[in-house]
């Protein structure tokens, strides 16, 4: 615990620079993360693939069966390049200009709510439409700035050694509060419980007293049973939240959706069907598959091989936002990358999850993998951020 | 603490946190991948495999000559989604009162045909839903087209209902042939029969959609008939289109069956059978039913057999209403008397008694007393309206059918087999000649079901004893309190017999085999046996299994199987005693008591062997009347069976029925006998096949043999 601590608390002491002396250096390209931009470049290459597959069958306009993978490639490539300029963002700049950032995040988040331009896709309004048939998912971004915001925030205190103020946390809620109860109007049940697990993460993280954390804690898990006690959520939304409890029971439309999603990895086997060859992916009996349940088309075609490297891939790039927290030479940079920890790692459990019967079904992509260009935007702008704090902290290791 | 060692701690946990959901996830991926791979596979399977099934047409059922009994013609059916119906508010109540109303019927009766079988406040079958849940059930049939476009234009009004062509059965054989009880009907197919499958995958499985024989010959011969239908499998999408063709099976049509059946000659025996009834009817008796068979006696072929009282078998092609059913259940004329029927044979049985004796070695040709009676204890055993004929052969015992004869026969055969000393294991040598005829076990016709009948005997009383016995001990000891309140002495009566029967009702007592000898007391029949039996006299010994079909073919006109006769058993009897029977049994027609209904027929052309029966009922019942009979004596073809339930004497009621049906298939007018003139085309069964032509139609018997009666000016 003490090596850790030293090198950890790099703000007062130069002795972690010892453990990086072989990445002594200013050179962008040689400090990055090689492992996490690896492990993200494959993840989407695969996902790409796996869009491919879902996508030929029915999304494919019929003079261009390739046209929804072009869009998709088109996404990964805006978003491997705002993932680049997030990577080449100044820590300052990006810490300073953190309120301006959340608030026009949010600002983009009620847009959904303007008649003409909001969307409601499965439920939930919360897209934009936007012309060339473009759409976006304004809190997308909302999870990157409230992780900034509640970082920035939770970070005040210059020194390490001291806890947030009640005054920060309180703040720091707040900021998470906020567009959750706009995103909860907008009925996005996913996104609102991602938002909580990575509030709690960074709250947690971040240091307050334990007690505070429990009653955190404690009061999130009270907050959805009240919800579903008192009729807060629609009857579809309970419905998806229990359903996967037993789908073979409920006929609806979620617990369909959980079925036909678990007929179509378990009929996978070892090996898988092969790409293009699976019954359940082709013939589209899982909805949305080239998107919430893109994971299907892995278990079915890929088989139990090729879905567990699917799952190693991202536990790479979970490990390596681990120890970039674990590194990170201040509060701040601790806090960013510890927001996209576990927003990564409680999204894809989450979608992952459902896919296989143990997690409610919510509309929410899997990250690198689902077909959608704000996600993939999204989580692309999230290792960028990851690079940054790693950038940071390698050079002020000097 | 330190807020950073929190911070690490914390963060730590995080970590561990995240990365044992991980490990969850990946252990319930092999769960499902690994363990449960089968099961999901099969699931993707049943999601993506579609298979269009067209049903094949089914075979016809044709006569001896190829004369079509049974054909198929389309008919507009209306049928309603049961599933669809559902969905809609009160089950559709509405859509079912426009449907009863356009259709011309009640909710009601449309509504009891949508009930599953089983439900509670479902009719019993055949009017309750039997088939698949899933399947469209048919509630109207023969919808004029007007109706079925009115149905078809208005579908919102008529969610859920379908009115489409479909094939079904024609039932309107030529001659006004009635049949139902050979050819049977069909019916939906139950989910009994879908289970039983055991989940095959065959291609010509059963389908909860398909319509199979519920009885008769469209049931025997169900698999010939119903062929192996079109099955087209197909990978579908979750919207129904289609992505790959996987197979393709082309329909194979039914085969054919060539019946025994002449049905010129049914026709006839079907009059001839009503007519009987109207004569018992015309002497003041009920005559409730009854039952005729015409059989080849070389080969066990029946040419014609007819039950009373029977039912349009195109009630069935519709469904039956409850109100159908009900007057069908009522009129009992579902059953065939001729092979499910049993009725005690009386003195036909006479021919069973005489083999017995010659079996054991009495002589045939000695002279025997014919008293009015004898006693036995207090009973007395009386022979038809107590006539005594004094010292007589037993040919002419035979003749004018002198019980007492017989009763001295039996008695003699029962002291040698022990008498009163005897176990359950002596010689009972009439019914072992009975069981000989075929009496006591089906005859193996070829239908579904058919009754084995019983034989009075040493082996039966035991059997009857061992079932009844707990129940006569109880009664012999309670001693009838109830009856005994109002009517202390017959009380007594019936505690004294249950008693006796207690203590040694397995007894085979002199009374049993002297009621055994005549065909009363516990023996039963079918008239198909006593055809069978007579018919084996006939043949010089040979008891055939009847035959109903003689050939089966393809729709093509291939023999696919030519139905050999089938020797069920061969009398086990001295050919003098056969001879006995033969030598002596035309003289019943001559002079005995079969006389009366054949005066004036050409006897000497066409000798005709017989033996009547008017078997005792219990009960204030009126006799059952048989006519049993085979003919030319001379050179045996035919044998020619009728009986009559409280029909009076089997020369009075069915005689001259027999008569008329021998005057049809000898062509016999007046005293001449010709040949040409006979029901049968040729005079005789045919000996070949039918054609059938290329089309699948068959080639029918011209002019007034074809049985198609041209309608002139109509329209």
């Amino acid at each position: 615990m003490a090596k850790f601590y030293a090198s950890t608390s790099a703000d007062n002491s130069l002795a972690g620079a010892g453990s990086r002396a072989g990445a002594r250096g200013q050179g962008f390209w040689r400090d990055l993360d090689w492992t996490l931009l690896i492990a993200g470049l494959a993840l989407t290459v695969l996902g790409s693939v796996l869009v491919w597959s879902a996508s030929r069958a029915d999304l494919a306009s019929p003079t261009d069966p390739q046209s929804y993978l072009k869009r998709h490639v088109i996404n990964v490539v805006v978003a491997i390049g705002l993932g680049y300029l997030a990577s080449r963002l100044n820590y300052r700049w990006l810490r300073a200009y953190t309120p301006i950032i959340y608030g026009f995040s949010f600002f983009l988040l009620l847009l959904p709510f303007a008649p003409g331009i909001g969307m409601t896709v499965a439920g939930a309004r919360a897209w934009i439409d936007l012309p060339g048939g473009l759409t976006l998912q304004p809190s997308e971004f909302m999870k990157i700035a409230v992780i900034l915001m509640m970082a920035a925030l939770l970070s005040e205190r210059k020194d390490i050694e001291t806890e947030p103020s009640g005054r920060d946390s309180l703040l720091a809620l707040a900021a998470v509060g906020l567009p959750t109860a706009v995103i909860l109007v907008q009925n996005d049940t996913g996104t609102v419980l991602i938002l909580g697990t990575v509030a709690i993460s960074i709250i947690a993280v971040a240091g307050v007293r334990t007690r505070w954390l429990v009653a955190l804690i404690g009061g999130a898990v009270l907050s959805i049973l009240l919800a579903i006690q008192l009729g807060l959520l629609k009857e579809y939304q309970v419905a998806r939240l229990t359903s996967f409890i037993s789908p073979d029971i409920d006929t609806g439309a979620s617990a369909y959706s959980a079925n036909q999603a678990r007929i179509a990895i378990g009929g996978g086997g070892w090996f898988g069907t092969g790409l293009f060859e699976g019954p359940q992916t082709q013939g589209k009996f899982v909805p949305v598959n080239e998107s919430d349940f893109i994971f299907t088309v892995s278990g079915e075609e890929l088989g139990f091989i090729g879905s567990v490297l699917l799952i190693l891939l991202l536990a790479v790039l979970l490990w390596r936002a681990a120890m970039i927290a674990w590194k990170a030479d201040d509060q701040y940079g601790r806090l960013v990358a510890t927001g996209v920890l576990a927003w990564l790692a409680f999204q894809t459990f989450e979608n992952i999850g459902m896919t296989l019967g143990i997690m409610p079904i919510t509309g929410i992509p899997l990250p690198f993998i689902s077909a959608g260009g704000t996600s993939m935007m999204a989580v692309w702008i999230a290792i960028g951020l990851l690079q940054t704090v790693r950038l940071h902290e390698v050079r002020s290791g000097i | 603490m330190h807020v950073s060692e929190r911070s690490n701690l914390r963060l730590i946990v995080l970590g561990i946190l995240i990365f044992s959901l991980l490990a969850t996830l990946v252990a319930r991926l092999f769960y499902l991948q690994v363990m449960e791979v089968d099961e999901f596979r099969a699931a993707a399977q049943n999601n993506t495999v579609r298979e269009v099934v067209e049903p094949a047409v089914r075979g016809l059922i044709l006569d001896q000559a190829g004369r079509p009994l049974v054909s198929n013609r389309t008919s507009i059916v209306v049928t309603i989604d049961r599933a669809e119906l559902n969905q809609q508010a009160k089950s559709g109540e509405a859509v079912i009162a426009r449907l009863a109303g356009i259709l011309g019927t009640t909710s009601a009766s449309i509504s009891e045909r949508l009930m599953p079988c089983g439900i509670e406040g479902a009719p019993k079958p055949p009017i309750c839903w039997n088939g698949s849940t899933y399947q469209a059930v048919p509630v109207a049939f023969d919808v004029d087209p007007q109706t079925a476009l009115a149905i078809m234009e208005k579908r919102s009004e008529f969610a859920g209902v379908t009115a489409k062509l479909t094939a079904v059965r024609e039932y309107s054989g030529p001659f006004d042939v009635n049949a139902a009880h050979i050819l049977g009907y069909l019916g939906p197919v139950t989910e009994e029969q879908i289970t039983q499958q055991d989940q095959s995958t065959a291609y010509d499985r059963l389908r909860r959609t398909d319509t199979i024989g519920r009885s008769g010959l469209e049931n025997f011969y169900d698999t010939q008939l119903r062929g192996k239908p079109s099955v087209t499998t197909l990978e579908v999408d979750t919207l129904g289109q289609i992505i790959n063709y996987l197979d393709q099976k082309p329909a194979v049509s039914g085969d054919y069956l060539v019946l025994t059946i002449d049905a010129k000659l049914q026709s006839v025996v079907e009059k001839q059978l009503v007519a009987a009834v109207q004569r018992a009817q015309g002497q003041g008796y009920p005559g409730d039913s009854g039952a005729a068979v015409v059989v080849d006696v070389r080969n066990g072929q029946i040419l014609a057999m007819a039950s009373y009282p029977t039912y349009d078998p195109s009630i069935w092609v519709g469904g039956v209403t409850q109100k159908q059913y009900k007057s069908l259940i009522k009129s009992d004329s579902l059953s065939s008397n001729a092979t499910q029927g049993l009725f005690a044979p009386g003195s036909t049985y006479k021919i069973v008694s005489t083999a017995a004796a010659g079996k054991e070695g009495y002589s045939l040709y000695s002279n025997y007393n014919c008293p009015k009676q004898v006693k036995l204890g207090t009973q007395v055993f009386r022979n038809y309206e107590s006539s005594a004929y004094g010292r007589i052969s037993l040919a002419r015992a035979l003749e004018v059918s002198c019980n007492t004869v017989f009763y001295g026969l039996a008695e003699r055969m029962w002291e040698a087999a022990g008498g009163s000393d005897a176990t359950r294991d002596s010689a009972d040598p009439i019914a072992d000649a009975a069981s000989m005829f075929g009496f006591g076990t089906p005859t193996g016709i070829d239908l579904p079901v058919e009754s084995a009948g019983r034989i009075a005997s040493r082996a039966f009383k035991v059997q009857n004893w061992e079932a009844k016995r707990d129940t006569w001990c109880a009664n012999a000891i309670a001693g009838y309190p109830d009856t005994r309140k109002t009517n202390p002495k017959l009380a007594n009566y019936y505690t004294a017999l249950d008693k006796e029967n207690c203590a040694d009702g397995f007894r085979w007592r002199e009374g049993d085999a002297l009621n055994a000898a005549i065909g009363q007391g516990d023996t039963t029949v079918t008239p198909l046996q006593m055809a069978m039996a007579f018919s084996a006299i006939a043949n010089g010994g040979t008891v055939y299994e009847p035959k109903l079909v003689k050939a089966i073919m393809g729709a093509d006109g291939t023999v696919i199987e030519r139905i050999a006769p089938t020797v069920k058993s061969k009398l086990d009897l001295p050919k003098s005693t056969i001879n006995f029977l033969q030598n002596t049994l035309p003289g019943v027609t001559t002079d005995g008591s079969g006389e009366t209904p054949f005066i004036g027929f050409p006897l000497n052309q066409i000798p005709v062997a017989s033996k009547t029966g008017s078997a005792q009922v219990t009960g204030d019942k009126i006799s059952t009347s048989w006519f049993a009979s085979y003919a030319p004596a001379n050179k045996p073809r035919y044998a020619i069976v009728v009986m009559v339930t409280q029909g009076g004497t089997g020369s009075k009621t069915s005689g001259p029925s027999v008569r008329k049906i021998y005057e049809a298939l000898f062509g016999i007018n007046g005293t001449t006998v010709n040949p040409n003139n006979s029901v049968l085309v040729g005079g005789a069964p045919s000996k070949s096949l039918p054609v059938i032509r290329p089309d699948g139609t068959p080639v029918t018997p011209k002019g007034k043999m074809s049985g198609v009666v041209t309608a002139t000016g109509s329209n």
